[in-house]
Protein backbone atom coordinates (compact mmCIF):
# COMPACT_ATOMS: atom_id res chain seq x y z
CA UNK A 1 0.00 0.00 0.00
CA UNK A 2 1.16 3.54 -0.93
CA UNK A 3 -0.36 7.03 -0.08
CA UNK A 4 -2.60 7.35 -2.65
CA UNK A 5 -3.79 3.90 -2.05
CA UNK A 6 -4.47 5.21 1.92
CA UNK A 7 -6.40 8.31 0.60
CA UNK A 8 -8.38 6.22 -1.59
CA UNK A 9 -9.48 3.90 1.10
CA UNK A 10 -9.76 6.69 3.38
CA UNK A 11 -12.57 8.10 0.56
CA UNK A 12 -13.76 4.70 0.58
CA UNK A 13 -14.45 4.66 3.93
CA UNK A 14 -15.52 8.08 4.51
CA UNK A 15 -18.16 9.03 3.05
CA UNK A 16 -17.98 12.92 4.57
CA UNK A 17 -14.93 13.50 3.19
CA UNK A 18 -14.90 15.59 -0.24
CA UNK A 19 -10.93 15.95 -0.68
CA UNK A 20 -8.41 15.40 1.50
CA UNK A 21 -3.79 15.77 1.23
CA UNK A 22 -1.56 14.36 3.07
CA UNK A 23 1.49 16.80 4.09
CA UNK A 24 5.03 16.42 5.67
CA UNK A 25 6.31 18.66 7.84
CA UNK A 26 7.61 21.00 5.55
CA UNK A 27 4.19 21.52 3.66
CA UNK A 28 5.02 19.43 0.86
CA UNK A 29 2.30 17.39 -0.80
CA UNK A 30 2.48 13.65 -0.31
CA UNK A 31 -0.68 12.66 -2.00
CA UNK A 32 -3.72 13.76 -2.86
CA UNK A 33 -7.38 12.84 -3.70
CA UNK A 34 -7.37 15.60 -5.64
CA UNK A 35 -6.97 15.88 -9.80
CA UNK A 36 -5.30 19.22 -9.76
CA UNK A 37 -2.20 19.80 -8.25
CA UNK A 38 -2.71 23.32 -7.49
CA UNK A 39 -6.06 22.69 -5.73
CA UNK A 40 -4.07 20.26 -3.80
CA UNK A 41 -1.23 22.59 -2.93
CA UNK A 42 -4.04 25.14 -1.86
CA UNK A 43 -5.24 22.60 0.64
CA UNK A 44 -1.60 22.02 1.93
CA UNK A 45 -1.10 26.03 2.53
CA UNK A 46 -4.33 25.88 4.50
CA UNK A 47 -3.43 23.35 6.62
CA UNK A 48 0.19 25.09 6.95
CA UNK A 49 -1.40 28.04 7.59
CA UNK A 50 -3.90 26.77 10.13
CA UNK A 51 -1.51 24.66 12.16
CA UNK A 52 1.18 27.73 12.32
CA UNK A 53 -1.70 30.24 13.54
CA UNK A 54 -2.81 28.27 16.35
CA UNK A 55 1.21 26.80 17.41
CA UNK A 56 1.83 30.74 17.58
CA UNK A 57 -1.50 32.67 19.09
CA UNK A 58 -2.90 29.88 20.96
CA UNK A 59 -0.48 27.55 22.50
CA UNK A 60 -0.78 26.87 26.02
CA UNK A 61 2.68 25.85 27.81
CA UNK A 62 3.41 22.11 27.08
CA UNK A 63 0.13 21.15 25.45
CA UNK A 64 0.15 19.95 21.88
CA UNK A 65 -2.47 20.74 18.97
CA UNK A 66 -3.48 17.43 17.90
CA UNK A 67 -6.67 18.30 15.33
CA UNK A 68 -8.66 20.94 14.27
CA UNK A 69 -11.60 21.16 12.83
CA UNK A 70 -13.25 24.55 11.12
CA UNK A 71 -16.67 24.54 10.75
CA UNK A 72 -18.47 26.82 8.29
CA UNK A 73 -21.00 27.34 6.39
CA UNK A 74 -20.04 25.89 3.01
CA UNK A 75 -18.21 23.08 4.88
CA UNK A 76 -15.95 21.84 7.32
CA UNK A 77 -12.24 21.72 7.12
CA UNK A 78 -10.18 18.96 9.52
CA UNK A 79 -6.68 18.66 10.07
CA UNK A 80 -5.22 16.24 11.60
CA UNK A 81 -1.15 16.22 12.78
CA UNK A 82 0.63 12.57 12.84
CA UNK A 83 4.02 12.40 13.20
CA UNK A 84 6.08 13.78 10.23
CA UNK A 85 2.76 13.99 8.43
CA UNK A 86 -0.50 15.73 8.65
CA UNK A 87 -3.31 15.36 6.79
CA UNK A 88 -5.96 17.68 5.64
CA UNK A 89 -9.62 17.36 4.80
CA UNK A 90 -12.61 19.21 3.63
CA UNK A 91 -15.91 17.91 3.63
CA UNK A 92 -19.78 18.87 3.17
CA UNK A 93 -21.75 20.79 5.88
CA UNK A 94 -22.89 19.46 9.40
CA UNK A 95 -20.26 16.08 9.42
CA UNK A 96 -19.80 13.62 11.61
CA UNK A 97 -16.65 15.25 13.42
CA UNK A 98 -15.99 12.10 15.26
CA UNK A 99 -16.26 9.83 12.61
CA UNK A 100 -13.99 11.92 10.35
CA UNK A 101 -11.23 12.23 12.71
CA UNK A 102 -10.63 8.65 12.81
CA UNK A 103 -10.90 8.18 9.67
CA UNK A 104 -8.07 10.31 9.44
CA UNK A 105 -6.48 9.53 11.93
CA UNK A 106 -6.52 5.56 10.35
CA UNK A 107 -5.18 7.07 7.60
CA UNK A 108 -2.33 8.45 9.26
CA UNK A 109 -1.47 5.41 11.13
CA UNK A 110 -1.41 3.50 8.35
CA UNK A 111 0.75 6.15 6.40
CA UNK A 112 3.13 5.86 9.42
CA UNK A 113 3.45 2.20 8.95
CA UNK A 114 4.38 2.36 5.54
CA UNK A 115 6.72 4.42 6.57
CA UNK A 116 8.38 2.66 8.79
CA UNK A 117 8.20 -0.57 6.70
CA UNK A 118 9.94 1.28 4.21
CA UNK A 119 12.97 2.40 6.28
CA UNK A 120 12.65 -0.90 8.20
CA UNK A 121 16.75 -3.11 6.68
CA UNK A 122 15.46 -5.89 4.30
CA UNK A 123 15.89 -9.17 6.75
CA UNK A 124 18.21 -11.70 4.82
CA UNK A 125 16.21 -14.77 3.77
CA UNK A 126 16.76 -17.92 6.36
CA UNK A 127 17.01 -21.07 4.80
CA UNK A 128 14.71 -24.03 5.47
CA UNK A 129 15.49 -26.99 7.23
CA UNK A 130 14.82 -28.85 4.07
CA UNK A 131 16.94 -26.80 1.45
CA UNK A 132 19.75 -27.27 4.11
CA UNK A 133 19.39 -30.87 4.10
CA UNK A 134 19.40 -31.06 0.45
CA UNK A 135 22.39 -28.51 0.55
CA UNK A 136 24.48 -31.28 2.70
CA UNK A 137 23.47 -34.35 0.85
CA UNK B 1 -57.93 24.18 23.26
CA UNK B 2 -57.16 21.54 20.69
CA UNK B 3 -56.95 24.31 18.28
CA UNK B 4 -54.61 25.95 20.65
CA UNK B 5 -52.45 22.90 21.04
CA UNK B 6 -52.18 22.33 17.01
CA UNK B 7 -51.13 26.23 16.51
CA UNK B 8 -48.22 25.83 19.35
CA UNK B 9 -47.06 22.68 17.44
CA UNK B 10 -47.59 24.16 14.20
CA UNK B 11 -45.55 27.31 15.02
CA UNK B 12 -43.37 25.73 17.90
CA UNK B 13 -42.02 22.93 15.70
CA UNK B 14 -40.32 24.78 12.75
CA UNK B 15 -38.98 27.26 15.12
CA UNK B 16 -37.30 24.66 17.72
CA UNK B 17 -36.63 22.63 14.47
CA UNK B 18 -34.52 25.73 12.60
CA UNK B 19 -33.23 26.76 15.95
CA UNK B 20 -31.56 23.63 16.40
CA UNK B 21 -30.18 23.45 12.90
CA UNK B 22 -28.96 26.61 13.07
CA UNK B 23 -26.95 26.07 16.10
CA UNK B 24 -25.54 23.30 14.61
CA UNK B 25 -24.48 24.95 11.79
CA UNK B 26 -22.85 27.84 13.64
CA UNK B 27 -19.30 28.89 12.63
CA UNK B 28 -16.46 27.68 14.58
CA UNK B 29 -13.28 26.30 15.12
CA UNK B 30 -12.54 22.77 17.57
CA UNK B 31 -8.70 22.57 18.46
CA UNK B 32 -8.04 19.37 20.36
CA UNK B 33 -4.71 18.70 22.50
CA UNK B 34 -2.24 15.84 23.17
CA UNK B 35 -3.79 15.88 26.74
CA UNK B 36 -7.36 15.53 25.79
CA UNK B 37 -8.44 18.76 25.94
CA UNK B 38 -10.74 21.07 24.17
CA UNK B 39 -10.49 24.65 22.86
CA UNK B 40 -14.01 26.25 21.17
CA UNK B 41 -13.11 29.18 19.26
CA UNK B 42 -17.12 30.72 18.04
CA UNK B 43 -17.22 32.98 15.34
CA UNK B 44 -16.71 36.48 16.38
CA UNK B 45 -13.84 35.86 18.88
CA UNK B 46 -10.54 37.74 17.08
CA UNK B 47 -8.60 34.14 16.89
CA UNK B 48 -11.65 32.60 15.63
CA UNK B 49 -11.86 34.97 12.89
CA UNK B 50 -8.17 34.72 11.90
CA UNK B 51 -8.63 30.74 11.65
CA UNK B 52 -11.86 30.85 9.90
CA UNK B 53 -10.88 33.29 6.97
CA UNK B 54 -8.12 30.81 6.66
CA UNK B 55 -10.21 27.74 6.64
CA UNK B 56 -13.12 29.63 4.18
CA UNK B 57 -10.26 29.74 1.25
CA UNK B 58 -10.21 25.94 1.32
CA UNK B 59 -13.59 25.08 0.46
Amino acid sequence: MDAASALADLTEISSQVEAAVVIDDTGAVVASTLDDAERSAQLARVALDLLGAVDKRFEPGGRALTQLEAALWGGSVFVARGEGQSIVATTSPGPTSGLVFYDLKTCLRSLAELKSEETKPARPKRRSAKTQADADA
Amino acid sequence: MRRLLALILFVGGPILYLSRRRDERRERVHLYYDDGSMVTLERGAPEAEQLLAVARSAL
